[in-house]
């Protein structure tokens, strides 16, 4: 089997405080996959994702991108491999303007010039805001801003898309816009949500983390219609949305390739 | 406070001083500044001069006088000083309106006013032609570190978002039944502020998470691959 995009073996992690947050993932993400990380709040899921660029530094286990391990001499690289996208856009979106934003990831990696034009419209492109390209951030719609984030991500030409709670906050069309934009991308995507419709219609494969360790890995219409799986990881449906009277679901085309 | 957009500078226009260099008017603010301060304040004739240049400059920006007199306030605790100086300075006395007030307090108050208010004036000017954008621009051409630019630059981008983080706490505490003007709850008040700043502080590392994510090493690149700024096609709002 071919490399997978992402390979966490036995990661443990405690914060200096003296919390674990996680007790021995395992997860395997292949290349084309997109794949929802389920959780309740306080299941370890933003520090999993921490890890997966380097910015938190495992305390047992591996981490590695495409066969790179996450260690401090490959960060450089591993951050351009590991896109994440965080939840609040401000957090995200810190220079004065998006075209100087969306340039920011790139030029980091000695990006320069014309090439470095290309990337930034390409990726402005891609999510729809290339008239915005000389706008300060902050007078964008929080959903063009989002979209700029996811951007800013894809000018660095990632392995994996990681989108923490992509949809959160968004307005119902901004969250369908942002869905039909992720399904366009021909890129892996790890996607952190609550939003377990959202999961359900952008991702064939999910998988369930509570209390630091992984308690379920499997095609998401089965987990979310599996009631004791849902029951006993906190996980709900919202009123009225039942998985099993949605049609056209993407695990029709769940590769042949996911989980182990 | 916390409230619409009182803290915005620049007024849209298409003239000539809007179109000048960032750079140049930086130059030209500091040089006239310089030139202010270094005036004795007794040469009365040379500050309406000063004054008269300046309004030339504004004439030509088209900017409306109003407009620039409404931002003025900033200099309110400035010219409260001054005013008090006369009745607090010593030396020979002086009838007033039939009041007496120290001579050399009213010299320097008369100084600080006049070269205060015109030094406030020019900057209003540089800020009202030109975006706060063109002006980190102009400061890294000028040579001024980079860290300052940096520093600079991330106060603008973040001043809307904690002034609407304010606002929204604000919001939050007066729908419970706090009221910002009674002397009562201003112990509140400045408990709040201590938390915008705990927030403010966590927002910062969040905002470096993100920078190091997207391969940070400590210097902001040189990202200025396109077309100047100056051309700023949707800047009016």
């Amino acid at each position: 089997m071919a490399t997978p995009v992402l390979d966490v073996r036995g990661l443990a992690h405690a914060y200096p405080d003296g919390h674990q947050a996680l007790f021995g993932v395992d997860l395997h993400v292949h290349r084309g996959e997109r794949v929802a990380l389920l959780g309740p709040n306080g299941a370890g899921k933003t520090t999993l994702v921490l890890h997966l660029n380097g910015i938190l530094t495992a305390g047992a286990g591996t981490v590695a991108v495409s066969g790179l391990p996450v260690e401090k001499k490959n960060l450089a690289e591993v951050r351009r491999r590991v896109g994440v996208v965080f939840q609040d856009p401000d957090d995200q979106l810190f220079m004065p303007t998006v075209r100087q934003d969306v340039a920011f990831g790139p030029a980091n990696h000695g990006v320069r010039g014309a090439d470095l034009d290309r990337r930034v419209v390409a990726a402005l492109d891609l999510v729809g805001m290339v008239d915005f390209i000389d706008r300060p951030p902050h007078h964008l719609s929080f959903g063009q801003r989002r979209r700029v984030a996811v951007a800013t991500v894809l000018a660095m030409e990632p392995e994996i898309l990681v989108l923490d709670e992509p949809s959160s906050n968004l307005d119902p069309a901004s969250r369908r816009e942002l869905a039909d934009i992720l399904r366009s991308l021909d890129v892996t995507v790890l996607m952190v949500t609550h939003d377990l419709p959202y999961a359900l219609e952008l991702c064939p494969r999910a998988v369930v983390l509570h209390d630091g360790v992984v308690v379920a890995d499997g095609a998401t219409y089965d987990l979310l219609t599996d009631d004791a799986l849902m029951r006993a990881n906190r996980l709900e449906l919202p009123f009225g949305f039942d998985p099993r009277v949605v049609g056209s679901l993407p695990h029709a085309t769940l590769p042949a390739t996911s989980g182990d | 406070m916390g409230a619409g957009h009182g803290h915005r500078l620049h007024f849209h226009g298409h003239s000539p001083v809007h179109r000048a260099p960032a750079h140049l008017k930086i130059l030209a603010l500091v040089l006239f500044m310089l030139t202010v301060v270094a005036t004795p304040r007794e040469w009365f004739p040379v500050f309406a001069g000063y004054l008269a240049v300046l309004a030339v400059v504004i004439a030509v920006s088209r900017v409306p006088f109003g407009y620039l007199a409404k931002r003025m306030v900033v200099e309110t605790p400035f010219v409260l000083f001054a005013l008090l100086v006369p009745f607090v300075a010593t030396g020979p006395q002086t009838e007033v309106l039939g009041v007496s007030v120290s001579e050399p307090g009213l010299l320097a108050a008369w100084g600080l006013l006049a070269k205060g208010t015109l030094g406030v004036l020019a900057s209003l000017t540089l800020a009202a032609t030109t975006e706060p954008v063109a002006v980190l621009a102009g400061l890294r051409r000028l040579r001024m570190p980079d860290l300052i630019v940096q520093i600079m630059g991330f106060m603008i981008r973040y001043l809307d978002v904690v002034t609407a983080e304010l606002g929204r706490m604000l919001v939050g505490m007066r729908s419970r039944g706090y009221d910002p003007r009674s002397p009562r709850h201003w112990p509140v008040l400045a408990r709040s502020l201590g938390a915008l700043f705990i927030r403010s502080y966590e927002r910062g590392e969040r905002v470096h998470l993100a920078m190091l994510s997207r391969g940070y090493t400590g210097t902001l690149p040189d990202t200025a691959a396109g077309p100047p700024h100056a051309a700023h096609p949707t800047g009016a709002r």
